[in-house]
């Protein structure tokens, strides 16, 4: 057997999820670790410990001994100092850590000398998808939130038309559509509400409708382009911010239900949902903060609380919507881990090997051999293209449209007549000089030209096949000419008749032939 | 039958023509307009043989039925991942029997004027060699210019088709290629022509008109060879507008109408073709026919990020949480033969109540409409085959998107990237879809060579494999 890897209890208050499950276990095991749990770690997230031993786990009593029995310990939350203190040299922490604001307990854990992995400090490139946790723990959070929503709010989502009166849909409004917001407009559209959403970033438009949602758009300028930073939002001008407030202003008497996920990366959550606007808002309401933890995104917002405003709107500030759904939210962290630990034994041999020229190992470890490793190296693979910013389109007058049409009409006109008085003149031309029989056919010849002109345009695309082997089997008419010459009296001009008179019945005949059986075929469904 | 029998008759047959062709506007009247076409060419057929000035009909017997039993032959064994190939050879045909008439007609010119220089009996010619005793001087060099232009076009159809078939048959290499000299060598060839046609015109004999021919036979093969496969199905319908214009020049020297309408109707028909096509690619008709994309003015886009590979379990698991699927096809369809898997997946799909269409470029394949007839043949209802202008808007609200062997249709860099030689080429916006998977063998470019950004994005997914190795192996996973 290879290495430990053990998963302690949760000691942050009300924190419900677990770092490893019995379905991570066993995957771990066949990575060649052995895994340990301290006893109950999984209760309140519904894994017994009798599920853990029976994939092969060994409950450990006591997080003092899981700590001194594990080599690698997986955790969801950051550890605290008496957590720290029990690591040493040679054991790697893995748990969501956010270094730029616990800078005190990265000094100490580089100075027990342990290995910490940041599960948030995942770079954000395609490779690392797999054990992106933020993101897995920011879909659930979305979801969670419009479910919560659901819970304090007093009406349905969807409108609907009953015996008993008529249900007017609920409206939400998503601030924010990052990884959170959009599963939150993708549960706000699937249980039957119109659903609006906003975002600083313009190119999340498309995303956003994609999920059924209404883009709230702004009319400004040099909007950010928010691939420069990694696919996260930057903090926005002055200008900007009065702009996106006054648009909200404007909405709030109408939005029943508001779920806020804004969050810039590194700050403190920006003020999106001010106390005016709560004010505004109908009775009975909700207002859920998913930035809270950094403060939130609404005035009113207390974190970990509910409140009722004066006009008997609900302001949820809860921070722990992943753990509420602890065990959803276990099963896909200890995913995420798994994949962490597959990257870091390439051999799958139990042994961790700390590569820290692989660039999502690197940029996730903040504290390696007794020295701090935060904050990473850019990456080498760019997270995401550079978009180029799009051309617009100018909405045109309808003077503009006017002149536009008449201008068009007039280079046609021109062009036609162009073309006629050309094609006019080159007749005159033939005409002065060809024998009279000759424009009795010339005439037939154009004219014909003219009808296969205005015929072939109707011809549906998906019909240009058998209208290539039609014409190829009319063009065998051919033929004509070789059975006119075949009852010549020179030798030579009959082999070469007959011959003609052979092929171009192969044409004819294989030619009609293959355009019956292709549009036999065509059938409609 | 008289004459003015006959001409009634080839009024019919034109007219059956003009019906025939406009019947193809849709799916349903098209099954009757081929009936059209064939009783026009019965009527036409018929009325000549029986026709005034028509002998040997021991011999027109005998080459009828044994075209019309080779050509049944042909026609009932053929695949239809083969018609490309099959329409080019019989292009050749009309082509090369052409060039024969042609021939006839001088020889039979030369026949009658020595009759006449001799104080021969006129009166005893009969059929063609009659029409040309009444001609006078100047008809007869009308009649020069004809014979000449028809044995041209003929010849240049001839070796054009043979190529193009080789190319679409794979027994010639696809990519283009000229020998030194490109496109002065055409040059040089059709001015050679020019110089024969002016010694033909002032009695030079025969020999001019069989060198003209090699010249000809010359330009057909240089003229293709140029063409890279992915602008073959211009080259087709190209190759279908030249046989139309061979039998109108042919029907002039002839002195017959249903041979010029005919041939009017189908060369002008093919011209339409060729320049839908052409639009189609957003390339100039010109530049297809002198062959090779168009000089790019700058660097192609730096390309970033790689491409993911995803196994059959993935796409199954997508296709069974997806509700809208749509299938774009491309020529890798066709040379896998993927498609009676493909028609089998949509049927699952369409089972499990998921909507499933096909989107199709106007030039995806080696002939126009080719993915449509192949689809048709594995039952696919032509009701969910959408055309692009149909289709381009509704992929940002479609769950998954499956690329099988298309590549350049499909190429985001045609609108992204202005340096790419594909700019401005309209394209199937596939990556506007959530995910999109690409069945394709390996990592290569695709026909024009170029890199796609499509195969890099994020979500994009690569489905390693044979087309119909890979989409049967989705099949059983399906539910």
């Amino acid at each position: 057997m290879g290495l430990k890897i053990g998963s302690p209890r949760e000691i942050y208050g009300g924190e419900a999820r677990v770092a490893m499950t019995p379905d991570s276990a066993v995957q771990l095991q066949k990575l060649g670790y052995e895994c340990l749990i301290e006893t109950g770690a999984g209760k309140a997230a519904g894994f017994s410990n009798e599920a853990y031993r029976a994939a092969g786990v060994t409950v450990v009593e006591g997080a003092e001994a899981l700590y001194s029995a594990s080599d690698v310990i997986a955790k969801v939350r950051p550890p605290d100092t008496a957590e720290v203190n029990r690591l040493s040299a040679g054991k790697t922490l893995i748990s969501f850590f956010y270094p730029a604001q616990n800078a005190d307990l990265l000094e100490q854990s580089k100075s027990t000398g342990a290995n910490v992995i940041a599960m948030d400090m995942v770079p954000r490139i395609s490779r690392a998808q797999k054990m992106d946790a933020l993101s897995s723990m920011a879909n659930i959070a979305g979801y969670r939130a419009v479910i919560e929503a659901g819970n304090n709010f007093g009406r349905f989502f969807t409108g609907q038309v009953t015996a008993a009166g008529k249900v007017p849909p609920a409206k939400v409004l998503v601030i924010g559509a990052g990884v959170a917001g959009l599963a939150a407009i993708g549960t706000a559209t699937s249980l039957g509400a119109i659903t609006y959403a906003f975002d600083v970033r313009p190119e999340v438009a498309e995303q956003i409708e994609s999920m059924g949602a209404q883009f709230v758009y702004l009319e400004f300028e040099a909007a950010q382009d928010g691939a420069a930073t990694g696919g996260y939002a930057a903090p926005s001008s002055p200008e900007f911010r009065e702009k996106q407030l006054s648009k909200f202003r404007e909405l709030a008497p109408d939005i029943d239900i508001v779920i806020t996920t804004a969050l810039i990366p590194g700050r403190d959550a920006p003020k999106l949902w001010l106390a005016d606007m709560v004010a505004a808002m109908k009775p009975g309401s909700v207002v859920i903060d998913l930035a809270a933890e950094r403060g939130g995104n609404c005035d009113l917002t207390v974190a970990d609380h509910k409140i009722v405003s004066e006009n008997g709107v609900t302001v949820v500030g809860y921070t722990d919507f992943p753990s509420r759904m602890a065990a959803q939210a276990s099963t896909l962290y200890a995913t995420n881990i798994r994949h962490m630990m597959t990257d870091l034994t390439p051999a799958k041999d139990g042994a961790v090997v700390h590569n820290m020229e692989d660039d999502v190992i690197r940029g996730a470890t903040v504290a390696f051999q007794g020295g701090i490793t935060y904050p990473p190296p850019p990456p080498k693979i760019q997270a995401i293209a550079a978009a180029k910013p799009k051309e617009k389109i100018k909405e045109l007058t309808p003077e503009e449209k006017r002149a536009k049409e008449i201008a068009a009409f007039k280079t046609q006109t021109r062009n036609q007549v162009g073309l006629l008085v050309l094609a006019t003149a080159l007749l005159l031309v033939v005409g002065a000089y060809a024998p009279e029989s000759f424009m009795s056919h010339f005439i037939v010849f154009v004219l014909s030209c003219f009808i296969g002109f205005s015929v072939i345009w109707n011809v549906s695309h998906s019909l240009h096949t058998p209208l290539m082997a039609v014409t190829n089997a009319i063009s065998g008419i051919v033929i004509l000419g070789a059975l006119l010459q075949v009852g010549s009296s020179n030798w030579l001009v009959v082999i070469l008749a007959a011959l003609s008179v052979l092929i171009a019945t192969i044409n004819i005949v294989g030619g009609f032939l293959v355009t019956r059986r292709m549009l036999a075929m065509f059938q409609k469904s | 039958m008289t004459i003015g029998i006959v001409s009634a008759a080839y009024i019919a047959a034109a007219v059956l023509f003009i019906l025939s062709l406009g019947g193809l506007s849709g799916q349903e009247s098209a099954k009757r307009a081929v009936w059209y076409g064939i009783v026009g060419m019965g009527l036409a057929v018929i009325a000549t043989v029986f026709g005034p000035g028509v002998g040997n009909w021991f011999i027109i017997l005998v080459m009828i039925a044994g075209g019309s039993v080779m050509g049944y032959y042909v026609a009932a064994r053929v695949q239809m991942t083969e018609m490309p190939q099959l329409v080019a050879a019989l292009h050749s045909f009309v082509g090369l029997a052409a060039v024969f008439i042609g021939y006839n007609a001088e020889l039979e010119l030369g026949t009658v004027l020595a009759l006449k220089a001799a104080g021969g009996d006129l009166s005893t010619l009969a059929g063609f060699a009659e029409k040309l005793a009444h001609k006078d001087m100047v008809e007869i060099a009308i009649l020069k210019v004809e014979v000449f232009l028809g044995v041209f076009i003929g010849a240049v159809t001839f070796t054009g088709s043979v190529i193009a078939f080789g190319k679409l048959a794979g027994k010639v290499d696809g990519k283009a290629k000229k020998l030194p000299g490109g496109h002065f060598l055409n040059a040089g060839a059709a001015l050679g022509s020019i110089i024969l046609l002016v010694m033909f015109f002032n009695g030079a004999g025969i020999w001019t008109l069989v060198l003209m021919t090699l010249l000809a036979f010359f330009i057909g093969y240089h003229l293709i060879m140029g063409i890279g496969g992915a602008d073959m199905p211009v080259v087709v319908s190209m190759l279908n507008s030249y046989s139309g214009w061979a039998a109108a020049a042919i029907g002039f020297s002839l002195g017959n109408d249903l041979l010029i309408v005919t041939g009017a109707l189908v060369g002008s028909s093919g011209a339409i073709l060729s320049y839908i096509m052409c639009k189609a690619m957003n390339r100039s008709f010109v530049s297809v026919i002198l062959g090779g994309f168009g000089g790019t003015t700058g660097p192609a886009m730096e390309i970033e990020g790689e491409q993911i590979a995803i196994d059959a379990e993935g796409v199954a698991n997508a296709l069974n949480d997806a509700d809208s699927v749509i299938i774009v096809p491309g020529y890798g369809m066709a040379v896998a033969q993927a498609q009676q898997a493909v028609s089998e997946l949509t049927r699952k799909l369409r089972a499990a109540g998921k909507t499933v269409r096909f989107a199709i470029h106007p030039v995806a394949g080696r002939l126009p409409g080719h993915m449509n007839v192949l689809l048709a043949e594995a039952k696919v209802p032509y009701d969910i085959v959408m055309e692009m202008d149909e289709i381009n808007d509704d992929f940002p609200t479609t769950d998954v998107v499956i690329v099988i062997g298309s590549n350049d249709i499909v190429n985001p860099a045609a609108e992204e990237d202005p340096n790419s030689p594909i700019a401005g080429m309209p394209v199937l916006q596939v990556w506007k879809a959530k995910q999109v998977f690409v069945s394709k063998r390996g990592q290569g470019t695709g026909y024009s060579g170029i890199e796609n950004p499509l195969f890099y994005k994020d979500n994009t997914r690569m489905f390693y494999g044979d087309a119909k190795k890979s989409v049967s192996e989705l099949l059983p996973m399906i539910k």
